[in-house]
């Protein structure tokens, strides 16, 4: 019983309704409601995302073909019949250097995965191997307070994943820093919100782009030498700047439309200005705040890639750019791989904010 | 010298042509110790009355004395019970009344206003649920501990502004025996503002109705001779009682009445003639 209760309260904070019908189905208290929602919850989305693959399958086997026709039309207008015919037996055996270059079927996107995943062991291990040759050496080096030697070798797949996440929580909570505070002053004060309303509006709507030009020019100006982390800070500045806006918003909503009950029995127990803030318009307007910084985390996710792109940090946007300049037959699906990653993440992400939303925010009428 | 004391008092909302005069030429005077009900029809501007006598809003013209000296926003001395109970959703029946007693007595130590926090919520019969948020609790409940959140800061006059009206008649008269337990503890003034003629008259020592608005002005105070402690059950038998209650239902019911019967608004129909559809056909 006490298990049940408390599976029940995750799934209510984590927002997910798969898990009930599950719970009751493996301790077999279901009845015929409960075998309908685990039909509902978990075999109907089971079976779209089959049927996604199967049209996914068929979309790309279509797409293979044509491709495939327009090459060996071309091989027959330009040289003739005798190349044609070597080049279908070239497609028909599979050799990579003939093969179509278009959509990749789920099958290719299957094996680049592993081949990602491979690599990375590969590098792993290549990492590990470097750090004990050079374990007593850059002892030494620390010793005479120089910088120890890092591992200068290609980033793995799964380092690009763990430099993009790093960068999307800097700059989300760089924009959680600006954000907040001057949603709440604002909120508070009527003049201040009329005055900087126009600011708000203009560059709200700036695209990361030209965010990211911007902090480009003042980051190389202020730091003179270019190493690497450079690309990182610039990338989290324009990933914060680019998103901070919706929490900003939302904060400054929250702040000015508290319930107005709340402001008289605060006037009524006489509470010092400092009191007022802490103690009862930013409890009341968290949900609000809340709301907005889920936006924020979701949207700079989203501008994260391009902006990783253009400033040329090891992330998931260089991964996606490289594979896109390669042109292999291989690259499409890698790029597909990445699609699927970076989705996974950001619905990851969003239930992350959810629970924690959950977890504190409060009911008022309940 | 009267305790609570209101000198002409007019409240305008609005500027110019939209303004509405709200209250006009309220007069009103209340003892130390007495506890007075103001009986009016809703909207008639029973909540800006309160308002002005706790100190949110402030009159248009006259004056607002409470122990001779006028009224300067809200305080201590004067602690409200609201009519949605207000209370912060995000603490504890607890923290709430906490909050209120740490504003009141700033410079108590903790372990003395825990104990004041525990008093009170227990004089309220909530010690069961001090740790409990408002979600969970009931309607009732949550009035009680509104009621101990006033009267934790020990004001010197309460203020009740339609305490019960969100309750069902059970839990009313529930809390009406409670309240007036409480008050007759201590014997603080108190000034509530109900809907109810059989509220005021059970509870108060005297009854004022307060005329529908606009230009609402207080009507004549009826005095309730019924002693204390009254009993609902016998309050139906007693003569006084019906007097009471009759005479004070009577004059609102005239009120009501002239409202009905004098209206003064110009309705202009537009100017058309009916279109004669046998014609068209």
């Amino acid at each position: 019983m006490k298990e049940s209760i408390a599976l029940n309260r995750v799934a209510r904070y984590v927002g997910s309704g798969v898990f009930i019908p599950i719970k009751s189905i493996l301790t077999g208290q279901s009845g015929k409601e409960d075998f309908k929602n685990f039909l509902r919850k978990m075999l109907v989305p089971f079976a779209s995302i089959v049927l996604f693959i199967g049209f996914w399958h068929l979309g790309a086997k279509t797409l293979y073909n044509i491709e495939a026709e327009y090459k060996i039309t071309k091989a027959l207008n330009e040289q003739g019949q005798a190349e044609a015919d070597a080049v279908r037996a070239c497609i028909a055996s599979g050799a990579i250097s003939c093969q179509p270059n278009t959509l990749p079927s789920p099958a290719q996107v299957w094996a680049s995965f592993n081949t990602l995943l491979e690599d990375y062991y590969v590098i792993k291990a290549n990492k590990q191997a470097f750090k004990e040759k050079t374990a007593v050496l850059n002892e030494n080096r620390l010793a005479e307070g120089k910088a120890p030697i890092t591992y200068t070798g290609r980033p793995s797949f799964v380092d690009q994943i763990f430099t993009s996440l790093k960068t999307v929580f800097a700059g989300f909570f760089l924009a959680m820093l600006i954000a907040v505070p001057i949603g709440i002053i604002i909120g508070l004060s009527k003049t201040l919100r009329s005055s900087f309303n126009w600011l708000i509006q203009i560059f709200k709507p700036v695209s990361p782009v030209v965010w990211l030009l911007l902090v480009f020019m003042i980051v190389k100006t202020l730091t003179k030498e270019s190493n690497s982390d450079s690309a990182f800070i610039i990338s989290f500045i324009s990933v914060g700047l680019c998103s901070m806006w919706a929490t900003l918003v939302n904060t400054a909503m929250g702040v000015s439309s508290v319930d107005k009950d709340y402001i008289n029995v605060a006037k009524v127990l006489k509470l010092g200005p400092m009191q007022k803030i802490f103690k009862i318009i930013l409890p009341s307007s968290l949900p609000l705040i809340f709301t907005g910084l889920r936006i924020t985390l979701s949207v700079a996710w989203m501008v994260l890639i391009a902006i990783e792109l253009l400033a040329q940090s090891p992330g998931l946007g260089s991964f996606v750019w490289e594979e896109f300049q390669n042109g292999a037959m291989d690259s499409n699906s890698k790029i597909i791989v990445a699609m699927f990653v970076i989705g996974l993440i950001g619905f990851l992400l969003d239930r992350i904010m959810l629970t924690v939303q959950n977890l504190i925010s409060f009911n008022k009428n309940d | 010298m009267a305790y609570l004391e209101l000198k002409n008092i007019c409240k305008t909302y609005g500027k110019g042509s939209d303004a509405t005069e709200v209250l006009s030429n309220i007069n009103l005077k209340i003892e130390e110790g007495e506890f007075v009900a103001i009986v009016g029809f809703t909207g008639s501007g029973k909540t800006t009355l309160v308002n002005l006598i706790n100190g949110l809003i402030e009159p248009t013209s006259g004056e607002v004395l409470f122990k001779g000296k006028p009224v300067v926003g809200t305080g201590h001395e004067r602690g409200v019970i609201f009519q949605n109970y207000s209370l912060l959703p995000w603490l504890t029946v607890g923290q709430n009344v906490y909050m209120a007693v740490k504003e009141a007595f700033p410079h108590e130590k903790k372990s003395v206003l825990n104990q004041m926090v525990k008093d009170y919520v227990g004089m309220v019969n909530l010690l069961p649920a001090i740790n409990k948020r408002p979600k969970e609790l009931s309607g009732g409940m949550r009035q009680r501990v509104a009621v101990a959140r006033a009267l934790a800061m020990k004001p010197e006059m309460i203020i009740m502004d339609e305490p019960l009206g969100a309750l069902d008649a059970l839990t009313r008269g529930n809390l009406q025996d409670e309240i007036l337990k409480i008050w007759g503890k201590e014997k603080r003034t108190a000034l509530l503002i109900t809907n109810d003629v059989d509220e005021g008259i059970y509870m108060a020592d005297k009854i004022i109705p307060l005329r529908p608005g606009p230009k609402a002005t207080l009507g004549p105070e009826f005095k309730i001779d019924i002693g204390r402690p009254r009993d609902k059950t016998e309050l139906n038998d007693n003569p006084n009682y019906k007097m009471t209650r009759n005479a004070i239902i009577e004059y609102l019911m005239d009120i009501g009445n002239d409202r009905k019967s004098v209206t003064q608004k110009e309705y202009s129909l537009p100017d058309l003639d009916p279109k004669n559809f046998v014609e068209l056909l």
